[in-house]
């Protein structure tokens, strides 16, 4: 009685990500092997058209390395940051929890102009700085790829964060005092017994910061501008700009296996170093 | 066995150790002598853990000192202080091998590869894991477990070893085998070790002394039997074995001699504590097994009305209530002939060293 009723619970959730999940994505495909904007004559020139252009993979390089980047800086922002989090008195661990989950409580929208704000060339930052006497003439942080990086870093914060402290609070306190006692630093601790443990929840931060930093097309345009172009600009623009949809179906395809192809490898590395948390 | 290093003595020195307003240890102190065993002994709470985490420089004292061999070790992080330590769930570092795990001091001391590998081999034999090196700790026994972390504490060779309840998660037949283990490894390196734990059974079988604790103090520190026969405080009379208890008066005072009457209907002499005056309210204090049964009335004996007797393995406990209410067990030896339906009086027997506390009202 409870085997069948089982899967026909799940029912519902599977007709739903059939319809509206696959399928569209079996139409995306569809579309992309058509030769023209009309969607009428089937072939393969909009793939050539697209893997024969050498600035197709200059956006593809771009787009991974935008990923990478963000990966990089919110591991070496967001790391120390769990530490500390794991040391803090739990009334101040509460205040943490709220400011790290705090970028996802508000709008991307919001996020990204409040960002506009505080890189621009009258913004928080040059102004510090300018008074700080660090730099006489304003940085250029809007329409860059740093600026880009820097608020993309906080705005994806809590993907790192968030599994990292989950797995790192499950670690054994004793393990740390346990070290300490056979003689070793707080260094060779934190190298050889923290950060190994911690790999499952870093590696799950690394698949999330980098699958939602590469595809936030907002953050992308409104901060980076129509200069520095990433592959769902490129979307955008051919789909909802230009009207052609088969490229930009090629380019939407492009985008979901590149980005798969490094979340499936981070994710393996992830499975490896994974399974000693409850050992 | 190779150099067997020189055990230490182990002084605590009036340690208080605060958590925020409340006292976790308050002014212990305890002098241990080189290459004996001593158990900190109390109820959850009482502060052995905290005294223990002190030792090993895990946490900070608010005042009083540690020293081993004289010389103050607080001002030593806990990775300098050369102090072993196994915890009750082991702590073994999961991500690595059996083998990994006990070179990790080795390692974090710089000891040479050789050395280490040699190190490794000596001590996985001393317990008895030689064929278990390239094991991950998940897939061992609890009992290995142990035997692992005990490998890893021991390997740098430490100046004291620390044990933290380390038999609480061991099952019975396991933890008799693991106690005989690891007294005998003791004996065998002559360290000096300090046993935390909240059984009784196991500081007495364990250890050389006892510190029975309570409330951050330390009630009594004393030899097992010592702390059996002649408990100091009615904290440690209760918590350490089976006691009945008897309430009482002090009938008249006589070279350190109290002659007690009890509520339930006798009276007899024994020794007397320091502050005690006549007609004190006490309390008396009689283990089970230096009670007795009666069918004679007389001046030593009162009268109880007999309930159940229980076969205890060669012992026969019988539970009796007084006439002032208070519930008693007598243990005897069993005996062929059936029980004695007469037997309505209760005395003591003929060895019995009754305690006496005065009665906090």
């Amino acid at each position: 009685m409870i085997k069948p009723a089982e899967w026909q619970l799940a029912l519902p959730l599977a007709l739903a990500f059939a319809s509206i999940f696959l399928a569209p994505l079996l139409m995306l495909v569809g579309v992309s092997f058509f030769n023209d904007d009309k969607i009428s004559q089937p072939g393969l020139a909009q793939w050539a058209k697209f893997l024969g252009d050498p600035f197709s993979y200059k956006v593809i390089a771009d787009t991974l390395l935008l990923g990478v980047k963000t990966v990089c800086a919110t591991i070496v922002v967001g790391y120390p940051l769990a530490l500390v989090y794991l040391d803090a008195p739990p009334r101040l661990q509460k205040v943490m929890i709220f400011v790290i989950v705090m970028p996802l409580l508000l709008s991307v929208v919001v996020r990204t102009f409040a960002w506009i704000v505080v890189l621009g060339r009258e913004g928080v930052i040059n102004q510090l700085l300018i008074s700080l006497g660090i730099i006489s003439e304003p940085l250029r942080l809007l329409q860059t790829e740093l600026g880009l990086v820097i608020s993309l870093t906080q705005i994806e914060m809590p993907l790192m964060l968030l599994p990292l402290i989950s797995v790192m609070s499950r670690l054994d306190p004793n393990l740390r005092d346990a070290s300490a006692a056979l003689g070793a630093s707080r260094w060779r601790t934190l190298f050889t017994v923290i950060v190994p443990l911690s790999m499952p929840g870093l590696v799950a931060g690394c698949l999330l910061v980098f699958a939602s930093s590469t595809t936030a097309f907002i953050s992308q345009t409104v901060i980076g501008g129509v200069r520095l172009i990433y592959l769902p600009l490129l979307i955008w623009q051919q789909s909802l700009v230009v009207f052609n949809w088969p490229f930009a179906a090629v380019v939407s395809i492009t985008l979901l296996i590149s980005v798969l192809t490094v979340v499936s490898a981070l994710s393996w590395l992830g499975r490896r170093s994974g399974g000693y948390v409850h050992g | 066995m190779q150099s067997t290093p020189a055990a230490r003595t182990l002084d605590v020195e009036d340690l208080t150790v605060r958590y925020g307003a409340a006292l976790a240890v308050d002014g212990v102190t305890l002098a241990i002598e080189p290459g004996e065993v001593v158990a900190l002994l109390g109820p959850s709470g009482c502060g052995k853990t905290t005294l223990l985490r002190v030792i090993a420089g895990f946490v900070r004292q608010a005042s009083g000192r540690v020293r081993v061999d004289g010389a103050t070790i607080d001002h030593l992080p806990a990775n300098q202080r050369n102090i072993g330590i196994v915890f009750q769930n082991y702590a073994l570092f999961p991500h690595m091998t059996v083998a990994e795990n006990v070179a990790y001091g080795l390692r974090a001391r710089g000891v040479r590869s050789s050395e280490v590998q040699a190190r490794i081999s000596r001590f996985l034999d001393i317990v008895q894991l030689a064929g278990f090196r390239e094991r991950l700790p998940r897939q061992l026994s609890g009992g290995q477990q142990q035997r692992v972390a005990l490998a890893r504490a021991l390997a740098v060779e430490p100046s004291i070893l620390l044990l933290d309840e380390p038999f609480a998660a061991l099952d019975r037949n396991l933890r008799l085998d693991m106690q005989i283990e690891v007294k005998r490894l003791q004996r065998t390196l002559g360290l000096t070790t300090i046993l935390v734990t909240h059984d009784q059974d196991e500081a007495m079988s364990v250890a050389d002394r006892i510190a029975v604790m309570n409330k951050g103090k330390v009630e009594q520190f004393d030899t097992p039997v010592a702390i059996y026969d002649r408990p100091q405080t009615l904290f440690v009379n209760g918590f350490i074995g089976t006691t009945n208890l008897m309430n009482g008066k002090v009938a008249a005072l006589h070279d350190g001699t109290a002659t007690v009457v009890l509520d339930a209907g006798a009276s007899f002499s024994l020794s007397a504590p320091a502050k005690i005056s006549v007609g004190a309210s006490v309390l008396i204090s009689v283990r089970p097994e230096q009670l007795a049964l009666s069918s004679v009335p007389g001046p030593g004996a009162w009268k109880i009305q007999p309930g159940l007797s229980l076969p205890l393995g060669a012992q026969l406990v019988h539970e009796a209530r007084t006439v002032d209410g208070a519930s008693l067990k007598i243990v005897e030896p069993r005996r062929a002939s059936p029980a004695d339906t007469a037997r309505v009086y209760c005395t003591l027997a003929a060895d019995a060293r009754p305690t006496l506390f005065p009665r906090s009202t």
